[in-house]
């Protein structure tokens, strides 16, 4: 199997600029640190051979940066899908997002993206620098100290209960492709369902009160892709930014999940993004969860063009207050 | 800032003897935007709009707010009251403390204290009212039929009759449909022909009507009064405008074994053929599925025959592209086939035959030229067993057949028994049944004339199963009322099979974005009260498209419909519903979820530059309303992630802004 | 739960206008008494109610929140209640899941013939909300006075 690499990908990016297949491409570059990878568009190949980087980080889910950067100028779009950006994309085109004959697609396979979270509560913080060796990444600190940690180890949440190994849409891959995984994604949300009532709000109420409406989530996600968002349109009932007590945050994150039901691939760039550490990726989980318990398995991304369930229906479909069992 | 008044009703003591009227109209006096408020004993009297009317010229009035009974009581009139001085009407709200109010409570406090919470409401709404102007757009005034049965072929007659052009789109070669394949129609037992045939050339005689034989709808763009179809007309390979109808050519052609659609395939025909003598137009048609010339390019006898020079074996299928101001759905019935009823022997024995192929066998123009002969060895039946209801009133859950009763099988079966023993007397004939349902008018004497005087057997009771046996069909059978099996050595057995809607239907609702049952047979604007509507406006119903019925029902159903399209072709313009969906272009992202949640197929989408902030322009898909076709339920407002669709009348603002008042 | 007989709560009743609208009309012209503090909003269809008026009634002050609409086939645009089923059995879900109390919302299929249905259903669930008591789970502070 062909090991993808910073060197790999650089390579073809140069290769298809130079060739004229592309004129632009979406790529990751350094940020302050190692691990915290900004994206970025590059325009030569010069460019790239000197600020183009792919590591254990570069977890950014590029899909949604089509939008803007395929209305700009003329040729296409180099983008870098790792599986599970794919369904984000699929998605997006469902949705008439982007012109599709101005994006070329290269799928690449992913071993799992590294939690920087993840690393620094096993290694310790100030760390300075992170290279990856095999399955290990050994971390330099401020001390000069060197600490190894395995990579699967130190694994987003995301990629622990990764959901497919398979692209569903490219132009070209590298690499082989790999299959559909099951996975225990919805573990965390059974084990909400399974609280009392007064436990899930304690555990609500203590995640979202941490919220501080940095509108990271919603910055990042591929599906919240609103030429103007009701959040910021004061027209909509909902525009409020101020966080003045426990309930604006939850209005805020019920909508925005509602908004991308049926819509979001479960990609985890919510949770990814957000500085506060709450798991958002639990509010779209449930939805989608219950959307498979109610209407039937449904991936979003998993086919272009399929009808999202919030715009479908059956004549047999659950009653709203069924849907919440009323005894408990 | 609106400049509103607020007019309190006391509907007599009706609104007055639970609500403390006077504190209502001095509490809403203080709401934002009111400049006025008064009440009076019944606003809805002409001294009570006058009231209305003086305070809007006095006052400067830019919105009222009515407390009254129900809107879908009184909210026309006022309506009517504020357009009469000078306000638009859509500059009105109705709060209803008559029927959601004081006949539902009982305590003056906090009945009144409701009151002011739903006045409360209903301004904080009008202030955020905008003036509303129902769309106009013009009507096209010429109308298309789609089928051309007798469902067909009545509608169009009665339209062309109020003045209208009409076309027929029918894909066979002619017009007719069902209808011409019968032999005799019950109860009266008039010939289908006799009848059928005198209206089929009023459609060709008819200045107003035009013909599309053996052509299809292929696409439907538009909206009511402003429909665009393409029909496709097929290339028959005959100079349709040359051709005489003389039919040597359909004698000469040396391809003899095409079999006989007309005839239910019990004969064959040529592969150039008129399928009927009676046909209309009465033009040959050249088979290209069978005619050697244009498989293989050798034969050309029918063009030598051809003394017109009609024949054509160049021609191309033509696509014409057409303007409408109404479509009637006329697209019939078929019956179901019966390849799932093994048990009755259909597809092992050929003297197993559907009740179609019956009337056929009884056609003077049929095959047997109207001898009832069994088709395996021409001889006269002497025993017929008639089965009812296959594959009507099945089970739900069954793999075969359909759940509903086919309504006409019971008639069709009564006719046939007792045209059988009026022609026939030595035959014996049996009919099997669930029921014998006979709701029409002189429907259930004709069946007792069947069973008293034509002496036909009727038995409770269904077959179990055909056999053939030798040159007979054993019939097994159960009598449910004498409580005992029956066997009975038939020499035909006749199948009433169940009807289904032609399979051309359903892309046709595709097109029209109307709507189905499960079944396919066309949904009804509403069932009772405008069931020859499709909810599709601009679109009508005609015959067994929208479900099964007999001859006389058909008609009068046809007739239904071309009454609403002529009272919509009569329109030179139509009004719509200001309370339309609106698509802010701005916001619009073109994902499509709107336009997924539409019944009604009425937003479309447009690519559109637009100049970016950096200066540079971008091309973005937004949304647009059609207004004349959107009806106002406002699913797409909610399907919208941006909120760039709102709905007028109903705008988000206008609903939190009720909410608040509600909640404050 | 202790149950405060004092306490009245607030509730927003959203009414599609051709079939539960109707309802509440009948309930009226029957006299069929239901309580004061349910407040009916007229929407042409049960699918046009947002979940932001729901949320925004909730943050307002409501202590319960109704939907009605035409039972499923009767829709007078034929398809909207199917939409609204979807989207209230996911937010219903999703309000359970973050907590609130379930019995503060509810949807109540109610045609133009039920009027005893639309009352007997408005006194149930206020006797629901009231037993509830005052909404604090989804509500802003800064909204009440």
């Amino acid at each position: 199997m062909q090991k993808i690499t910073c060197e790999s990908l650089i390579e073809k990016a140069c290769e298809l600029i130079e060739n004229g297949t592309v004129s632009r491409v979406i790529g990751w570059k350094k940020g302050e640190f190692d691990y915290d990878l900004t994206p970025a568009v590059f325009a030569n190949a010069d460019e790239i051979k000197k600020n183009f980087i792919y590591n254990d980080f570069s977890g950014a889910n590029f899909s949604k940066y089509l939008i803007k950067e395929t209305r700009k100028g003329e040729g296409k779009v180099l983008v870098f899908l790792k599986p599970c950006d794919t369904y984000s994309f699929n998605q997006l085109l469902t949705e008439h997002r982007f012109d599709r004959e101005k994006v070329y697609a290269v799928g690449i396979p992913c071993e799992g993206m590294a939690d920087i979270a993840k690393v620094k509560a096993a290694v310790g913080d100030g760390i300075l620098k992170i290279t990856s060796e095999g399955d290990e990444l050994i971390v330099e600190n401020l001390y000069g100290d060197v600490n190894k940690v395995k990579l699967a180890d130190v694994l987003a949440e995301r990629c622990v209960n990764c959901k497919s190994k398979k692209h569903t849409a490219y132009d070209e891959l590298m690499g082989e492709d790999g299959e559909i995984l099951d996975n225990n994604r919805f573990d965390e949300v059974e084990k909400l369902e399974n609280m009392t009532e007064d436990e899930r709000f304690a555990f609500w109420q203590n995640e979202l009160s941490r919220c501080i409406r940095c509108n990271a989530c919603r910055d990042v996600c591929p599906a919240c892709t609103c030429e103007k968002c009701v959040f910021d349109n004061p027209k909509s009932g909902v525009e409020n930014k101020a966080i003045a007590d426990s309930f604006e945050e939850k209005m805020f994150h019920i909508i925005r999940a509602f908004h991308v039901a049926g819509r979001c691939t479960d990609c985890g760039e919510c949770s990814r993004v957000c500085p506060q550490n709450i798991p958002l990726h639990l509010l779209n989980r449930k939805f989608i969860k219950d959307i498979n318990t109610f209407y039937g398995e449904y991936q979003a991304g998993e086919v272009e063009g399929s009808r999202a369930p919030l715009v479908n229906y059956t004549e047999e479909d659950i009653e709203p207050n069924d849907a919440v069992k009323r005894e408990e | 800032m609106q400049r509103i008044g607020v007019f309190v009703c006391w509907c007599g003591s009706n609104i007055a003897g639970t609500v403390d009227v006077e504190k209502v109209s001095e509490a809403l006096k203080n709401e934002p935007g009111v400049v006025f408020s008064t009440n009076y004993q019944y606003m809805c009297s002409q001294a009570g709009q006058d009231i209305i009317k003086d305070a809007i010229a006095e006052h400067k009035l830019t919105g009222i707010v009515v407390c009254s009974c129900s809107p879908r009581m009184h909210e026309a009139t006022f309506r009517k009251t504020a357009a009469a001085a000078g306000l638009n009407s859509y500059m009105v709200e109705i709060a209803n403390i008559r029927e959601q109010c004081s006949w539902v409570h009982k305590d003056m406090q906090s009945g009144t204290e409701k009151a002011i919470i739903l006045g409360k409401a209903a301004v904080a709404k009008v202030n955020l009212n905008a003036p509303l102007t129902p769309g106009e757009s013009p009507v096209t005034k010429r109308a298309l039929v789609i089928g051309g049965g007798i469902a067909g072929i009545q509608t169009a007659l009665d339209i062309a009759e109020a003045g209208f052009p009409v076309d027929i789109v029918e894909k066979k070669p002619t017009i007719g449909g069902k209808m011409a394949q019968l032999d005799k129609t019950f109860p009266t037992l008039d010939c289908a022909a006799c009848i059928l045939t005198p209206k089929m050339v009023d459609v060709a005689q008819n200045d107003k009507i035009r013909i599309f034989s053996y052509s299809e709808v292929e696409e439907i763009g538009g909206f009511v009064g402003n429909f665009t179809v393409k029909i496709k007309k097929k290339a028959r390979y005959v100079k349709e405008d040359v051709c005489t109808g003389c039919g040597i050519c359909t004698e000469k052609c040396p391809q003899k074994k095409v079999p006989n659609e007309f005839n239910m395939g019990m004969d064959n025909r040529r592969a150039v053929y008129i399928p009927f003598a009676q046909a209309v137009p009465k033009v040959a048609t050249i088979d290209p599925n069978y005619c050697t010339m244009l498989k293989t390019g050798k034969c050309g006898v029918c063009a030598k025959v051809c003394t017109a020079g009609a024949i054509d074996y160049t021609q191309k299928d033509e696509i014409i592209e057409e303007k409408y101001g109404a479509i009637v759905a006329a697209t019939g019935f078929n019956p179901i086939s019966m390849d799932k009823f093994d048990e009755f022997a259909y597809n092992q024995s050929k003297d197993v035959i559907t009740s179609l192929e019956f009337e056929r066998l009884t056609n003077a123009a049929g095959p047997t030229a109207g001898k009832l002969l069994r088709p395996s060895d021409g001889k006269h039946p002497h025993t017929i067993v008639f089965v009812q209801c296959v594959g009507s009133r099945c089970d739900a859950c069954a793999e075969k057949g359909k759940e509903y009763c086919s309504k006409i099988c019971c008639m069709y079966t009564a006719k046939h028994a007792m045209l059988t023993r009026d022609k026939y007397p030595d035959t014996d004939v049996y009919v099997f049944y669930i029921d014998v349902r006979t709701p029409g008018k002189a429907f259930d004497e004709f069946y007792r004339r069947a069973v008293e005087e034509y002496g036909v057997h009727y038995i409770k009771g269904m077959v179990g199963k055909v056999s053939p046996e030798g040159d007979k069909l054993m019939v097994r059978a159960s009598d449910l009322l004498a409580n005992k099996q029956l066997n009975i050595a038939a020499d035909l057995v006749v199948l009433a099979a169940a009807i289904e809607p032609d399979k051309s239907a359903r892309p046709l609702a595709t097109m029209l974005t109307a709507s189905m049952d499960t079944n396919d047979f066309f949904t009804e604007a509403h069932p009772k009260l405008r069931p020859v509507e499709s909810p599709t406006a601009g679109v009508f119903l005609s015959g067994t498209c929208q479900g099964p019925k007999d001859i006389p029902e058909t008609v009068s159903q046809a007739s239904a419909a071309a009454a609403k399209v002529i009272g919509l072709l009569a329109k030179d313009k139509l009004m719509g519903n200001p309370c339309v969906a609106q698509s802010n272009e701005l916001m619009c992202n073109g994902c499509s979820s709107c336009e997924r949640v539409c019944p009604y197929g009425a937003i479309t989408y447009a690519d559109k530059e637009f100049r970016m902030p950096d200066r540079t322009v971008a091309i973005r898909r937004v949304a647009m309303v059609n207004e004349a076709v959107c009806q106002g339920c406002g699913a797409c407002t909610v399907a919208c992630p941006s909120g760039a669709m709102d709905l007028k009348g109903f705008a988000t603002s206008q609903i939190i802004a009720e909410v608040d008042a509600i909640c404050k | 739960m202790q149950i405060n007989n004092e306490f009245k709560p607030k509730i927003v009743a959203f009414c599609c206008n051709w079939c539960s609208y109707a309802g509440a009309d009948l309930a009226g012209n029957n006299r069929l008494a239901y309580p004061e503090c349910v407040n009916i909003i007229r929407v042409p269809c049960s699918c046009r109610v947002n979940p932001i008026f729901i949320l925004r009634a909730f943050q307002r002050g409501a202590d319960g929140v109704i939907i009605c609409g035409c039972h499923p086939g009767d829709c007078h645009y034929t398809s909207g209640n199917y939409y609204t089923r979807r989207r209230m059995a996911l937010l219903f879900s999703m309000l359970n899941y973050l907590g609130i109390e379930k019995e503060r919302i509810r949807l109540e299929w109610v045609s133009a013939a039920e009027g005893a249905k639309f009352a007997a259903t408005m006194n149930e669930f206020t006797e629901a909300v009231t037993a509830l008591g005052e909404n604090k789970r989804l509500e802003d502070l800064r909204c009440k006075k």
